[in-house]
């Protein structure tokens, strides 16, 4: 008996870091689907509403952040009509901040399925990515016509050539938001104390990202803090793109590239890292 | 031409125990620094052999120790070993659910688990949805799945119940989805756990029966049973794990057999000393024997004649224990009981009064047909309306005996074997 070597599958405790076992993503392709699926139908079941939610929540949130911010505050909108100016930001911030939390708690979430049955376990973090990415293209839908309403009615916004970038902003806006969230995933399987910082950091998060404030009014002094943030430029051009404020700056979204690219690779190989062993911690 | 399609080298398993929490950390980091120095894990060395009755030194224990064996295409093994033995954690390493701590295994094609029937559906999902989910969650694909949707409907018989959220299903019928959705995967290897053990004996007898066709088809199945009866009819070969090791591998007769003796070694530890006990212990039973008329212990019983079974017993505390309840259970070899006598059917009142004594229990005609038997028995104080019982002493699988076949009618024919003997009277009219 001739015992060739040719084995599909060899498990050892250790692998070599940069086995990350990616092709097999490629094979359950139909459950990331399924689970994106999943997310929709089972949130809205038993609703009246249904997806109508999807738009209560930024209308909402705009019209308060107007009150408060807008007519309480009198924080500078650059010009710009202040609900739209919000709605701008809150969509894509939201995206970002929901596709961060929901990520960040893949393990112990799942830990359930996790513990009966093995299929990558980065297919669950793709998926809310995914589910996040539908939710926000409808969401863009209200911010684009509320957009095109002002654009019709003023004429102080001025769109430009930028909103070429929009695509690539919003790929990054999810990587960004997806290597955050597994990381912070990975590292609570084992100690919970992180969990309980992701609620208000991202909430922190927001007030150093030019959400409810234009990056214009911030004192030059302390504006390299915002400017560390990689969200922000991201934010900045995707406001400069579509509303012609703020300034667009080549190497400030060069450094949330890099950053996201950084995040994103460490995120992979400590997620991978964690995803054979969690079990025992969890 | 046999075709080796999984092997296991060398797998081993540690696990903490206690709680993970502050203490953990200095662990990890101490871990950490003899890594930076290039040592060996500080951890690794240590560890007791998994032996749950014994309080080990070591917060470390080895769930697993050195695992080998290799598995052929179309064979169906057996893995068996008590609670605690390793079985799950050698499932959970096999299904990747977790890794080994050292030591690693290679398989030729898919590998599907099954360690729990239904595993992701989502309650608000109609049934049909769901069983796309678990099945995709099990590995297969949607056109794999769409394929064989009616194969499944008409398997799991919920058919009328499709478009319905599973979370309105009764947990028989979920089930029922569940196993059917697992029924038409068809992986290479196949791993499955005691999930048999659901539903009515219809659906048993179904699922074992598509177990038995999986197997027909050149497939690989692992299957982890406490039950000796499925494991002898289903499987080729067995593997006995125990405290973690992998004592004896091979036929799976010959497994069934092994264990089953294992079992009976563990009973030669004279009764005083087993520490798998349970019960307040203010009594002791500490020898167990089948005797004759006379006393004298017989190690031979034989169906249809008189025998007595002995206790003796001592009481640890000073106080007299009044009408207490003796109770004692007997399996047959597949752990079925056979029968149950009990103190509180007959009405026998039991005051203990000595420190150290007898409790004789006649059988006028032995009613048990040839095999092997296991006796447990416990000791507690009598249950009423006002207040369950309170467990005194009980010991599982206190006693193994075997019985030969005897005459019990007393006509000259021996008896058949397995189960027991009825009193009966035949008339013909």
């Amino acid at each position: 008996m001739n015992q060739t070597d040719d084995w599909d599958l060899v498990v050892k405790p250790l692998n070599k870091w940069y086995d990350l076992r990616l092709k097999e993503i490629l094979r359950y392709k139909d459950l990331l689907l399924l689970f994106v699926r999943r997310d929709f139908v089972s949130v809205y079941k038993q609703t009246i509403l249904g997806p109508i939610w999807f738009f209560i929540q930024p209308i909402i949130t705009s019209i308060t952040f107007t009150v408060i911010f807008g007519n309480l505050a009198r924080i500078s909108t650059d010009g710009i009509p202040p609900i739209l100016f919000y709605i701008s930001g809150i969509t894509l911030w939201n995206y970002f901040s929901d596709t961060l939390t929901k990520t960040s708690d893949t393990f112990t979430a799942n830990a359930n399925i996790f513990g009966k049955v093995y299929f990558p376990r980065m297919i669950v973090p793709l998926s809310v990515v995914l589910s996040n990415l539908i939710k926000f293209s409808v969401q863009l839908l209200l911010f684009l016509s509320v957009w095109v309403y002002f654009l019709i009615t003023k004429d102080d916004i001025h769109p430009n050539i930028y909103l070429l970038f929009v695509p690539f902003l919003i790929l990054l806006m999810g990587f960004l938001g997806l290597a955050f969230g597994i990381i912070i995933s990975s590292m609570t399987t084992k100690y919970r104390d992180l969990k309980f910082l992701v609620g208000f950091g991202v909430q922190l998060l927001m007030y150093a990202t030019p959400i409810v404030y234009p990056l214009s009014i911030v004192p030059e002094k302390y504006k390299w803090i915002i400017l560390a943030n990689p969200v922000t430029s991201i934010v900045e051009t995707f406001k400069f793109a579509f509303l012609g404020i703020g300034d667009f700056n080549i190497w400030h979204l060069g450094y949330s590239l890099m950053f996201t690219i950084i995040l994103f690779f460490i995120g992979l190989v400590v997620f991978h890292k964690v995803e054979k062993s969690f079990m025992d911690t969890v | 031409m046999s075709k080796v399609v999984l092997k296991v080298e060398n797998i081993s398993k540690q696990y903490r125990l206690g709680q993970l929490g502050t203490g953990t950390m200095s662990h990890d980091i101490n871990r950490w620094w003899h890594k930076v120095r290039g040592k060996e894990d500080p951890y690794l060395k240590i560890g007791d052999s998994n032996d749950r009755s014994v309080a080990g030194g070591s917060e470390y224990v080895w769930s697993l120790k050195d695992i080998n064996f290799e598995v052929e295409q179309g064979e169906v093994l057996g893995i068996i070993g008590k609670n605690g033995a390793g079985k799950s954690t050698l499932l959970k390493i096999l299904s990747q659910v977790t890794t080994p701590t050292t030591g690693e295994f290679k398989a030729k094609g898919r590998i599907a688990s099954l360690l729990e029937v239904g595993t992701g559906f989502h309650p608000d999902l109609s049934g049909r949805e769901n069983v796309f989910l678990n099945g995709a969650i099990l590995g297969m694909s949607k056109a794999e799945i769409k394929s064989k949707l009616d194969e499944i409907v008409d398997f799991s018989g919920v058919a009328k119940y499709l478009d319905t959220p599973v979370k309105r299903y009764s947990s028989g019928m979920m089930v029922r989805l569940g196993f059917a959705v697992a029924a038409h995967l068809e992986p290479e290897i196949l791993i499955v756990d005691e999930v048999l053990a659901v539903g009515d004996a219809e659906f048993q007898k179904k699922c074992l029966g598509k177990m038995k066709d999986v197997a027909g088809q050149g497939r690989t199945v692992l299957f982890v049973s406490h039950n000796m009866a499925a494991v002898k009819n289903l499987c080729t070969k067995g593997i006995i794990l125990k405290n973690g090791q992998l004592i004896f591998s091979g036929d799976s007769d010959d497994a069934c057999n092994k264990y089953l003796g294992m079992s009976m070694d563990q009973a030669q530890d004279s009764l005083e000393l087993r520490k798998d006990r349970t019960g307040t212990g203010e009594i002791l039973v500490e020898q167990m024997y089948f005797s004759d008329f006379y006393g004298n212990s017989v190690a031979q019983l034989i169906s249809g004649e008189y025998v007595k079974l002995n206790l003796k017993y001592k009481k640890t505390i000073k106080e007299n224990l009044t009408d207490v309840f003796l109770g004692i259970t007997i399996r047959n070899e597949s752990d079925i009981v056979q029968t149950v006598i009990a103190t509180d059917e007959t009405k026998t009142a039991l005051n203990v009064n000595k420190n150290e004594g007898f409790i004789e229990i006649e059988m006028p005609k032995l009613m048990l047909r040839g095999g092997s038997y296991s006796i447990t028995i416990m000791i507690s104080t009598q249950a009423n309306i006002l207040k369950e019982h309170k467990i005194l002493d009980r010991v599982e699988n206190a006693l193994f005996f075997t019985v030969e076949r005897g005459d019990y009618w007393k006509v000259g024919n021996i008896n058949r074997p397995s189960g027991y003997l009825q009193d009966v009277a035949i008339i013909s009219k």
